[in-house]
């Protein structure tokens, strides 16, 4: 039997909601046609704004549903950078930090190397934690040209939890809009739409729901240039024919998920805390990544000095235990983790990391045999050494 | 055996791959990441090391029903190839980074690893063949004359012949392989073969270089020492280049002149008459034998030699000399440079290679006069 602990990089849709997004696939009707039926589908779409709308304490219409988490990071980037610049061409100033996914550093990469956006990365101490102190001199210095901030939720290779509240904080004294890539952390902790936040990604095959689907949550305040033109469907932010089945199935995975993070988290801290002693224990020279900061409790990434993570990942799919070295990449390269590099790790050591993300219905069991096949497989890969 | 195949992403590799599999192999596919850019989906594909040349290998994969794993080398690619061409460049040589490649990384890094992780053997999609002899392993030319490989294995060492494995080297051309892979459904049967050297994409090697090397100028001068022209960098040169010289005196016999000799010390380059690239003897301090060495080499041997990928093999007396293995030709042969690896042959079997360190003229300076 495969032991499938890489729930961080998707996770099982309920089945409860699979079985009712085949059915609503079936239905005809477009949300935005004046009939009978495109009422229907109107009717579906907004059901699963409010339900959403309900989990994140916001209000529906604050919900914009997009194609995923990268659309939504894209479309608040690029969307909130436009506006401040087009307000002010000053203002433009992107802070974020290199521990960030792609899917925030690339769309800000590309605002500095073909629209002129000028780039604060923040550091981080060793344990992936953000220096907001950094943050608060930064802003007090620089607030008039600051177009926005954009610091995730949870940090998706390490599972970091950042303190958004405090981040949120220091920028609204500045009048800074602040956006938060909190894909990472649905799901996994409490997430609600802070008061302050200007803007936050969130995709649905992360807690339960279907690839293809996910939602920017944009405060009514918010000022923002759409990204996508084309009918402006989605309140004139994001032009294209709304996926009502999709937006339905987010909603009820969503709400699924919720519940599970309020009533379950103490049982899988526990969970968690046997399997990073169980391998301190069995390989004495791995490292916890996050250490001592806080992080969710489904997420523990390690480096195993000596070896390198493609070694590894090779070695527990023959044994059919499915892990990652960090976020899955373009090809299926094992790279060297930018995450940890930030963190300021050497190339080697980020070389050989091994992400274990634990999902909703992962047992004891299950931790027990990726542990018992580790020490072969630890032992082998170290055999095999750095080659990379 | 447990098999892991080599996949380029091409054609050549994957049916190597498909018939491991039909000889009962248990296999698992490994593409080889090994620049750190490797480009997007749009930059197309080269026939290896593109992102859309690792889907191509993942499909064939998937197709044979093996599991498929990306491996980075990119590390080591960088410091034993891509840093070994510029260094070559700059001493004034002209290296074969493909053939470092086989060497340092195919079947040195990537078999070390394999065989760490438990494997038995590497498979690649090369055309040449082992055959066996009183119990050693010998590595021979392909039957398929216009795609023997045999010399850029030349490289390979007795132990690493005991773990490879080229299911497709005796196959007589290129075209069987082609129908082959789309008789299996594998949809890189018309892929084109790879070409150039894969680190640098626009076949623009000296403007490549030129990035990485600073200007040097110097000297053009003739076999005589005397100054013909003057140029920015030794790396714009290579043994055996007519064009791009920029001479405006004629030389005395009205004829073009060659690039004879790069001296990246005194930062000079030597030309000559087309005549005086003809090489009679050539030798390197670092060689190898392929498989069970020969008893005496000390003996002078007649053998072949070959100096490029696609040159003709030239009969030679081949002996090791005060620690370098030289040959002497029996014709003068043109297009050696010091860099190149020179294999030498005895009937189809490789017998081992060195790196061109020196070169003999068969023709004398005075000539020119």
């Amino acid at each position: 039997m495969t032991i499938y602990l890489d729930h961080a990089a998707t996770t099982a849709i309920y089945p409860a909601v699979a079985a009712r997004l085949v059915e609503d696939m079936q239905k005809l009707g477009n949300p935005s046609s004046i009939h009978s039926l495109g009422q229907s589908a109107r009717g579906m779409l907004e059901s699963a704004r409010e339900d959403l709308a309900g989990v994140l304490g916001c209000d529906r219409n604050e919900v914009i549903f997009t194609s995923g988490g990268t659309e939504a990071d894209n479309l608040a980037i690029k969307g909130l950078y436009w506006k401040a610049t087009n307000v002010d061409p000053q203002r433009n100033i992107i802070v974020s930090a290199y521990t960030e996914h792609h899917a925030v550093i690339d769309p800000i990469e590309w605002l500095e190397k073909f629209q002129g956006a000028r780039v604060h990365w923040l550091g981080v101490d060793e344990r992936g934690v953000l220096d907001l102190a950094e943050l608060a001199n930064f802003l007090a210095e620089n607030s008039s040209q600051v177009a926005l901030v954009s610091l995730m939720w949870v940090n998706n290779e390490t599972g970091v939890l950042n303190d958004i509240e405090r981040v949120v904080q220091i920028a609204s004294s500045y009048q800074v809009p602040v956006h938060t890539d909190a894909v990472a952390a649905f799901g996994h902790t409490k997430v609600v739409f802070l008061p302050g936040l200007t803007a936050m990604s969130l995709s649905a095959h992360k807690v339960g729901g279907p690839v293809g689907v996910g939602a920017l949550i944009v405060s009514r305040a918010a000022k923002m240039i759409s990204v996508q033109q084309g009918g402006g469907q989605e309140r004139d932010l994001r032009g294209g024919t709304m996926n009502a089945p999709g937006a339905r199935a987010f909603a009820s995975a969503a709400v699924l998920s919720a519940a599970k993070v309020h009533d379950e988290a103490a049982s899988r801290q526990v969970l968690l805390d046997y399997l990073v002693e169980e391998v301190s224990k069995a390989i004495p020279s791995a490292r916890f990544s996050r250490g001592s900061a806080p992080g969710i409790p489904d997420l523990a990434h390690f480096t195993f000095p000596g070896c390198s993570g493609d070694s590894m990942l090779y070695l527990f799919d023959q044994q059919n235990v499915c892990v990652s070295t960090g976020s899955a990449c373009t090809a299926g390269v094992a790279r060297a983790s930018h995450v940890l590099l930030a963190m300021g790790r050497s190339e080697e050591e980020a070389t050989g990391t091994l992400r274990i993300s634990l999902g909703r219905d992962t047992t004891r069991s299950e931790i027990d045999e990726f542990l018992a096949t580790l020490p072969a497989v630890h032992a082998a890969a170290l055999k095999a050494g750095l080659t990379a | 055996m447990k098999v892991l195949a080599a996949m380029s992403g091409g054609v050549d590799s994957a049916v190597a791959a498909a018939r491991a599999v039909d000889a009962g192999h248990e296999v698992v596919g490994v593409h080889l990441a090994l620049s750190r850019n490797s480009g997007t989906l749009r930059t197309g594909s080269r026939g290896c090391c593109t992102i859309e040349d690792s889907m191509d290998a993942q499909r064939v994969s998937a197709l044979l029903g093996i599991k498929y794993f990306v491996w980075d080398f990119s590390e080591r690619f960088k410091m034993e190839v891509v840093d070994d061409f510029i260094q070559e460049y700059e001493a004034g040589r002209t290296p074969n980074p493909c053939m470092r490649c086989n060497e340092r990384i195919k079947f040195a890094a990537l078999l070390e690893k394999a065989l760490a992780l438990g494997f038995d053997a590497v498979c690649t999609g090369h055309y040449a063949t082992l055959e066996e002899h009183d119990g050693n392993l010998e590595l021979h030319r392909s039957p398929a004359t216009a795609k023997d490989q045999s010399y850029v294995l030349g490289v390979l060492t007795t132990e690493q012949l005991k773990h490879v494995l080229f299911p497709i080297g005796a196959e007589s051309d290129k075209a069987t392989i082609r129908q082959e892979a789309a008789d299996r459904g594998l949809a890189v049967a018309q892929k084109p073969d790879s070409y150039d050297i894969c680190f640098i994409p626009d076949g623009d090697t000296q403007g490549w270089l030129g990035e990485k090397l600073q200007e040097e100028p110097g000297d053009i001068v003739d076999r005589n020492g005397r100054k013909v022209s003057s140029h920015t960098g030794t790396h714009n040169f290579t043994v055996g280049q007519r064009k791009g010289l920029h001479i405006e005196q004629p030389a005395k016999d009205g004829k073009p002149r060659y690039v004879l000799e790069i001296k990246p010390a005194t930062r000079t380059v030597v030309v000559g008459p087309q005549a005086a690239l003809a090489i009679k003897e050539l030798g390197g301090q670092r060689f190898t034998w392929c498989g069970v060495a020969p008893q005496n080499p000390e003996i002078p041997f007649e053998a072949e030699v070959q100096v490029r990928a696609h040159a003709e093999p030239v009969a030679c007396t081949a002996m090791l000399r005060d620690g370098e293995l030289m040959v002497i030709t029996h014709e003068p042969i043109l297009g050696v440079a010091p860099g190149q690896t020179a294999v030498i042959y005895v009937g189809t079997r490789v017998l081992g290679q060195f790196t061109i360190d020196r070169t003999v003229s068969a023709v004398s300076p005075e000539s020119d006069e």
